[in-house]
């Protein structure tokens, strides 16, 4: 009877604690010994049970990072070019580089990122938990994801189309083709969407084989499940890569959709917004003006353009309306590159990832890139 | 101090150990109401500071999205909803199929465990030893990747016997088309269902009355089968027809397509509850004490009469609480189906999640549905636990 006793006072008083920190009203006014105990658990718990909910409002998610020591960033880990763990553990890919130019940005150290890696399915809700601090993983920017998902699409880095690609010895080459197929796609991806709405459109039947990662998508693809395969364009070009003979599989000449892939952060905190913009803008200007990694010392050394000398900071200002120091662009450019250097290091021509620019080229080269003035 | 003179004749409340008892229980409940009402409060302010609101209203809208299979009418423009009551169908047919032949291998293996033949036993503890210590994940993508997937293309399909296709896109087999007397003929069957059940209460009455032993089991069968058969040809049009699998362009088509998802999440889960559903068998069938084999042995009755008529009856009592769990558990690991790309309903509300961001709703669902399944579960097996339970007076 008296551990009984013992047992449902203690849970009284837990609960009492977690009322009270819970309620934010810690208000007792009760002299004597039974207060004492009330105090003591309501440290316990407060210290083991932290409250997470993801920052939000003006400037709290720069704070957050910057007192965290590291940003947290959301990518792939099965899409090489884009997001990709090597065989040494280390992540490389286009989506991957512009995390590293944000932490560039600002700790004017490149290194200074922790990679998350997120499925499909996961990446809104990490993202609105705040489990990471921005998304940078082939995501499309669409209506839905704006308003209903709670996040803002920070700017297109990557213009895409979906794709459709199928074994060579298939004889396939229309959409037509595919009658009374099945389709490999891989589950919560706008891909999954557009196909049901391009198959509707042309009237063909087809039934889905959904996966819940790209791994088992494209190994169930492999197996020969489906007679065909889909996803962005770019997602088809980097997956084909790793299959045992590339050279088996072609990619259709039909885009079923555009495309348009960025990064994204959490709804309610428009300076870190304003930041991962124009992290991205700062990386079209730095091809633009021909600023590079390599000669981004002399031009900073030596520029006479206003322009220029505001993006790297030789005219002071620009920085501090972000939150950030002066050279957060010279950074950027130094210790990661222009949108190029960063195109070409993980889908250039010498990559086996390689993607022809196509619209991801500058405005003045017929692409669809292009910044905003910095002033 | 008039008072204190009184509390001396009774026991203070404080004291009372009655009034404890529910007293304690009474501060239990309001502490866990508390905690409970500070969890809600924590998800709305969460969710507010988010501006996301908690709202089941887009259960209606268009889904968008296509599903691989189905038990009922669904396409890209029908809404949320529909697509979840696809996969529940589909969960709760694997469940079905699963707990059925489940027990069926189960009950096998624990009778084969404890068989005096040397080989059977060895194997069948071979095979229990083998699956109880896998893991189901790995299990399922192995039937998914490794059996169900290596099956020749559409093109090179094996066909047994003309009409059972081999496929990696499915196995087909042979299925029945319902016709224009169909409906008919499946009056006739529910005749048929209602006059056995008539033959089974008017058997067990005589049975009662006389003390003699007919043979419930198989009259009851018969006059179903029997008048199943009667209204199967006195119809002018047979009610099903046949139809058999082909290959069509680049699918087979026609009779039952068994998909590759459905087979791997099925023969994974059945072999391995199986497994544990033999060890619950045998340890049934093992708590029966000797003296009662040896009893049935000595009135003559034979091997196979005495573990129907003896032993089954009693070892159930000890087998029903713990399959009721594996049953519990199978239907809870068919969750693993999204691991091989069968659309059950937790990966079906996986997909509404992605699609809509509505994960507090979703989950929720998710978790009810599971919690209902295995309520029911829990409900029907211990109806039939009360009921075979030895009646003591």
């Amino acid at each position: 009877m008296r551990k009984t006793l013992w047992f449902i006072s203690i849970v009284v008083i837990a609960s009492l604690a977690l009322a009270a920190c819970g309620g934010g009203a810690t208000t007792s006014t009760d002299g004597g010994e039974t207060v004492t105990v009330v105090e003591t658990v309501v440290v316990e718990v407060t210290s083991s049970a932290p409250v997470v909910v993801a920052p939000t409002g003006f400037g709290v998610t720069l704070e957050t990072v910057k007192a965290r020591g590291n940003l947290i960033c959301g990518v792939n880990s099965q899409v090489p070019g884009f997001g990709y763990v090597d065989a040494n553990g280390a992540f490389s890919g286009f989506d991957v580089d512009y995390c590293r130019a944000l932490a560039a940005a600002i700790f004017g150290d490149a290194s200074k990122v922790e990679f998350r890696p997120v499925t499909a399915s996961e990446r809104f809700t990490a993202l609105q938990s705040g489990e990471i601090d921005i998304l940078s993983r082939n995501t499309t920017w669409s209506l839905a994801r704006d308003t209903e998902l709670a996040g803002n699409f920070v700017h297109t880095t990557f213009y895409d189309g979906q794709g459709i690609m199928v074994p060579v010895d298939s004889g396939i080459t229309t959409l037509k083709d595919l009658e009374g197929g099945t389709i490999c796609v891989q589950t919560g991806t706008t891909t999954e969407l557009n196909l049901a709405d391009v198959m509707a459109a042309e009237g063909v039947s087809y039934t889905p084989a959904v996966f819940d990662d790209a791994d088992a998508t494209f190994a169930a693809y492999a197996e020969e499940r489906c007679d065909a395969v889909t996803t962005d364009k770019s997602g088809l070009v980097s997956r084909r890569t790793v299959l045992a003979d590339p050279s088996a599989h072609v990619i259709l000449d039909v885009t079923m959709s555009k495309e348009p892939l960025g990064p994204m952060v959490r709804h309610g905190d428009d300076q870190w917004f304003d930041i991962a913009q124009w992290t991205v803008f700062a990386m079209f200007d730095g091809e633009e003006f021909g600023i590079t990694s390599a000669n981004v010392d002399d031009i900073k050394a030596s520029a006479t353009a206003p322009e220029v000398k505001r993006l790297l900071g030789v005219e002071p200002g620009m920085g501090l309306k972000l939150g950030l120091s002066d050279d957060w662009a010279y950074n950027i450019i130094k210790l990661v590159g222009n949108y190029e250097e960063v195109y070409n290091r993980n889908l250039g021509p010498d990559t086996p990832t390689y993607i022809p620019r196509g619209f991801n080229s500058l405005y003045t080269d017929g692409g669809l890139l292009y910044a905003p003035p910095v002033r | 101090m008039q008072a204190g003179v009184k509390q001396k004749t009774t026991i203070p409340f404080w004291r009372d150990e009655r009034i404890l008892k529910i007293l304690g229980q009474v501060v239990f409940i309001i502490g866990l109401l508390f905690a409970g009402s500070i969890i809600w409060k924590n998800m709305q302010a969460g969710l507010a500071k988010q501006g996301i609101t908690l709202s089941f209203q887009f259960l209606k809208s268009i889904a968008g999205f296509d599903i691989s299979e189905m038990l009922i009418e669904y396409t890209r423009e029908s809404s949320y909803w529909q697509a979840y009551q696809v996969g529940l169908l589909n969960t709760l047919s694997v469940s079905i199929v699963g707990v059925i032949a489940s027990t069926m291998l189960g009950v096998i293996l624990g009778v084969s465990r404890l068989s005096t033949n040397f080989l059977i036993n060895r194997l069948a503890a071979f095979y229990l030893e083998l699956m109880r210590n896998l893991s189901l994940l790995v299990f399922l993508i192995f039937w998914y990747l490794g059996v169900f997937l290596k099956l020749p293309k559409v093109k090179e399909a094996i066909i047994w016997n003309g009409n059972i296709f081999l496929t990696n896109r499915g196995v087909g087999i042979p299925w029945g088309i319902p016709t224009a007397s169909y409906p008919t003929f499946r009056l006739i069957l529910l005749i048929g269902i209602i006059l056995a059940v008539i033959v089974f209460f008017a058997l067990r009455a005589y049975s009662k009355r006389t003390g003699k032993a007919p043979l419930t089991t198989l009259w009851t069968l018969l006059t179903f089968i029997i008048v199943a058969v009667i209204g199967w040809y006195v119809l002018p049009e047979k009610p099903l027809t046949l139809d058999v699998t082909r290959v069509e362009g680049l699918r087979i088509t026609g009779g039952k397509i068994l998909s590759p998802e459905f087979l791997a999440l099925t023969s994974g889960l059945v072999l391995y509850t199986s497994a544990f559903i033999g060890e619950v068998v045998r340890s049934g069938i093992q708590s029966v004490s000797k003296g009662q084999v040896e009893a049935a042995h000595a009135l003559g009755l034979s091997k196979f009469k005495t573990l129907r008529l003896i032993v089954f009856p009693q070892a159930l009592r000890v087998i029903i609480p713990p399959l009721t769990s594996q049953y519990l558990n199978l239907i809870k690991n068919s969750s693993l189906a999204i691991a091989v790309g069968y659309p059950d309903v937790f990966y079906v509300s996986n997909t509404v999640l992605n699609q809509t961001g509505r994960a507090v709703e979703m989950i929720s669902m998710v978790m009810l549905t599971y919690l209902i399944f295995s309520l029911i579960t829990s409900i029907l097996m211990n109806w039939y636990n009360a009921k075979i339970k030895l009646v003591e007076r």
